[in-house]
C-alpha cells in the first residue's frame, strides 16, 4: 500500500516522515525546501507500506512544476491513501489544500499537527464537527513528539482497504479564491479562540527583527556560528591529520619508497585524508549548526534582515548564509545555495561563495603575506576580496536578469529544536558529500601522485607559464598552483618544495608574495568544492564559475602588482 | 492605497494587485488571496521587506511587491 504525505510548507509532514522512516527526509523552514520526493518503505502497526513525502504546497493549482508533479502523482494509480498534514494553528490556510485534495476522490485523512501548539495558543478545535463537515477522518497529531502517529497510520491502513470511489460529481471548476473563502468560513465555525497563553516566543521577533538590536544579534549569532565551526575545525583537523600521517607511514612501510605503487598508495591516502581531515572537521559542525538554526526557525529572519543589503549585490536575503559559510569552507557554502529557489540566484550565490577565502586560503595569506609583510597587508587583501566579491555580484546580476518579483517568505513560529531532526538532516547532507565529492578527491589525488611520479609535474610550470610570467612570478609556482586545486594549503606547502627553501623571502620579492597570495585567494575552488558545484549546479556552471574565478584572480593579481609597483 | 504605505498595525483588506497577474498567482501560491485581511507588523530598515500578518501567519514581502498591492483600511 502506498501512502502519500502532503501539506503546506512547515506543517511538519517531514517530521512525521522522519518519525516512521528514520534518517531520510529534510525538515526546512524555508518555504518549499523539500523539493524532491522522498520515499521509504516503512513498517507501521505491523504492516509494511510505502510512504512518500511530497513537496510542501499551499495549493496544487498555481502551475508551479513541483505542484504539477505532486498533483499528477496523487491522481495516479500508485497512491492508495493521502494523508493531508496540516498545522493546527493555521487551519484556514491549510483547508484550501484539503478541499483540492478531496476532489481527487481518494481515501483522504486530515492530520491536524502541532495540536500542542494550538492548545498553547488557546485554540479549541472541534475535530469531530470538522470531520463531519468535510466527510473525511480528522485526527490530532504531534509529530515532533510522536503522539498520534500510530493511530494515524492505523486509520490510513483502514481507509486504504475501503473501496469507495463514489463519483462525487466530476471536478467542478476549481476557483482558488472561492475555496479559500470556504476554508476561512469553516475555520471560523470549528475553531474557537480561547485564553491565549502569551509566550515569550511572540515577543522574540520584537527583538530579533528590531532595526538595531536585530542586526546586532544577527552579527553576534553569525560570528559565534563561524567561530564555532572554524574553532572546532581547527581543533580537530591537526589530530586527524597526524593520525593519517601515522597510518600512511604504516601502510607504506612494506613498499619501496618512491616506487610507483608507493606513490600511488600515497596519493590515494592523501585523497582520503583530505576528505576526512579537512572537510569533516568543518562540514559536520556547520551542518549541525545550520540545522539547529533552521529547526528553530531563525533562517527566514536572517533573510528578512539581510534582503536589502543583498539586493545591492544582486541577490536576495537568503543568500547571506552561503557567504558566511564560505569563510570556513567553500563546500558547505555551495551546498547551502540549495535553499535559494531560482537557478539564477543559486548560480550567483555559488559563484560569489567560491570567491570567499576559506580557512585553507586564509592559511596561505597568513603564511605568506602576514608573516613577511605584516598584518596590515593581509587585512588589505581581505578588504580587496570583499570589494571584488561585491563588484562581481553587481556585474553578474546585471548580466543575468533577475526573475523574481521580490522576496515572499513566510516567517514560521519559533519552535524548540528537535535534536533528532537536526542530526538526521546533518547526516543526510553529510552523506551526500561522502558519496559524491570524496571519491573525486581520492581519484584526483591519485592522478596527481602519478603525474608526480612520472616526473610530469614540471609540465605544469610550462603550461601556466604565460600566466605566471605576466604576473611576474617565478616559473616554479606552476606546480604549487596546480596542486592547490586539490587542497588549497598545498599551494603554500608545495611552494617551499618548489622554490627549494622554506624562507620565502629568499626566493620571492614582496611584490611577488602579494601577487601570489592574491591569485591564490581567488583562483579556482578546490577539488572538493568543484565536485559539489557540479552536483548542485551542473557541469556547465562548474566550468563557467571556474573560468570566472581564474579570470578574476588574474585581474586582481595584476591590479595588485600594479599597485605594488607604484 | 498601496500596501507599502499602509500604517503599521492597522487591519487592511487586500483589494487588488496593480498590473501584474503573475504576481497575484504567486501570492496565491503563498496563501495570500484577494479579500484577505492583513496588517503590517514591521518594516525592515535600509529599504528592506515588510512583515505582514495574515490569516494567523507572518509573511515577509519585498517592497517592490508591497508597492503593487492595493489595500483599503477596514
Amino acid at each position: 500500500m502506498k501512502v502519500a504525505l502532503i501539506g503546506l510548507p512547515n506543517c511538519g509532514k517531514s517530521t512525521l516522515f522522519n518519525q516512521v522512516a528514520g534518517y531520510k527526509a529534510e525538515t526546512g523552514n524555508f518555504s518549499g525546501t523539500t523539493v524532491k520526493f522522498t520515499e521509504s518503505r516503512v513498517r507501521v502497526a505491523g504492516k509494511v507500506i510505502d510512504l512518500v513525502d511530497l513537496p510542501g504546497a499551499y495549493t496544487l493549482q498555481s502551475g508551479s512544476p513541483a505542484e504539477l508533479e505532486a498533483s499528477r502523482y496523487l491522481d495516479s494509480q500508485d497512491v492508495d491513501v493521502i494523508i493531508n498534514v496540516a498545522d493546527a494553528t493555521q487551519l484556514a490556510s491549510a483547508l484550501s489544500l484539503t478541499f483540492e485534495l478531496i476532489s481527487f476522490q481518494k481515501p483522504l485523512i486530515l492530520a491536524l499537527n502541532m495540536v500542542d501548539e494550538a492548545a498553547r495558543m488557546g485554540l479549541h478545535i472541534d475535530g469531530e464537527g470538522l470531520a463531519r463537515e468535510l466527510g473525511i477522518p480528522v485526527l490530532p497529531l504531534v509529530a515532533s513528539k510522536g503522539r498520534g502517529v500510530k493511530g494515524l497510520f492505523i486509520m490510513a491502513l483502514e481507509e486504504g482497504k475501503k473501496d469507495e470511489r463514489e463519483e462525487k460529481g466530476q471536478n467542478q471548476e476549481w476557483n482558488a479564491e472561492e475555496g479559500h473563502r470556504q476554508a476561512i468560513e469553516l475555520t471560523k465555525k470549528f475553531v474557537t479562540q480561547g485564553e491565549r497563553f502569551s509566550s515569550w516566543r511572540d515577543r522574540l521577533d520584537d527583538v530579533l527583527l528590531h532595526p538595531v538590536w536585530g542586526y546586532a544579534i544577527l552579527l553576534s549569532i553569525l560570528f559565534l556560528f563561524f567561530q564555532a565551526v572554524y574553532g572546532i575545525g581547527k581543533l580537530t583537523e591537526p589530530p586527524l591529520l597526524a593520525f593519517f600521517d601515522a597510518v600512511t607511514k604504516g601502510v607504506l612501510a612494506p613498499f619501496t619508497q618512491g616506487s610507483l605503487v608507493a606513490e600511488l598508495i600515497l596519493g590515494i591516502l592523501q585523497g582520503i585524508a583530505a576528505g576526512i581531515a579537512i572537510v569533516l572537521p568543518y562540514l559536520l559542525p556547520f551542518l549541525l549548526g545550520l540545522g539547529l538554526l533552521e529547526d528553530i526557525g531563525y533562517l527566514p529572519r536572517i533573510a528578512f534582515l539581510m534582503d536589502a543589503l543583498m539586493h545591492r549585490i544582486g541577490l536576495h536575503g537568503k543568500a547571506i548564509v552561503p557567504f558566511i559559510l564560505g569563510y570556513g569552507c567553500n563546500v558547505p557554502a555551495v551546498m547551502s545555495t540549495r535553499t535559494l529557489e531560482e537557478p539564477r540566484d543559486r548560480y550567483i550565490a555559488a559563484a560569489l561563495a567560491t570567491l570567499v577565502p576559506c580557512a585553507a586560503r586564509l592559511a596561505v595569506v597568513f603564511g605568506l603575506v602576514a608573516f613577511y609583510l605584516g598584518s596590515v597587508a593581509a587585512l588589505g587583501l581581505y578588504l580587496l576580496n570583499i570589494f571584488v566579491i561585491a563588484l562581481t555580484g553587481r556585474i553578474l546580476s546585471n548580466l543575468l536578469p533577475d526573475v523574481t518579483p521580490g522576496l515572499i517568505l513566510e516567517m514560521p513560529t519559533y519552535r524548540v529544536p528537535t535534536l533528532k531532526n537536526v542530526f538526521n538532516k546533518a547526516w543526510f547532507r553529510m552523506r551526500e558529500f561522502v558519496v559524491e565529492a570524496w571519491p573525486i578527491l581520492i581519484a584526483g589525488s591519485a592522478v596527481l601522485a602519478l603525474l608526480n611520479y612520472f616526473g610530469f609535474a614540471y609540465i605544469f610550470n610550462y603550461l601556466v607559464r604565460p600566466i605566471t610570467w605576466m604576473m611576474g612570478l617565478p616559473v616554479e609556482v606552476g606546480v604549487p598552483l596546480i596542486f592547490g586545486i586539490l587542497r588549497k594549503e598545498l599551494s603554500l606547502v608545495m611552494l617551499s618544495q618548489a622554490l627549494g627553501t622554506a624562507d620565502f623571502s629568499a626566493a620571492m620579492t614582496s611584490t611577488q608574495m602579494v601577487v601570489y597570495a592574491t591569485f591564490v585567494m581567488f583562483y579556482l575552488p578546490c577539488l572538493a568544492t568543484l565536485s559539489v558545484l557540479k552536483r548542485e549546479l551542473g557541469t556547465r556552471a562548474m566550468l563557467s564559475i571556474s573560468a570566472l574565478t581564474v579570470l578574476i584572480a588574474f585581474l586582481a593579481a595584476m591590479f595588485v602588482r600594479g599597485l605594488m609597483l607604484l | 492605497m498601496k500596501l507599502l504605505y499602509a500604517p503599521i498595525n492597522t487591519r487592511v483588506k487586500f483589494f487588488s494587485v496593480e498590473n501584474a497577474p503573475a504576481l497575484t498567482a504567486k501570492l496565491n501560491q503563498y496563501g495570500l488571496y484577494r479579500g484577505d485581511s492583513l496588517s503590517v507588523v514591521r518594516m525592515a530598515p535600509l529599504g528592506g521587506p515588510l512583515l505582514v500578518q495574515v490569516n494567523g501567519r507572518e509573511i515577509a514581502l519585498g517592497r517592490e511587491i508591497a508597492e503593487k498591492i492595493i489595500v483599503e483600511i477596514e
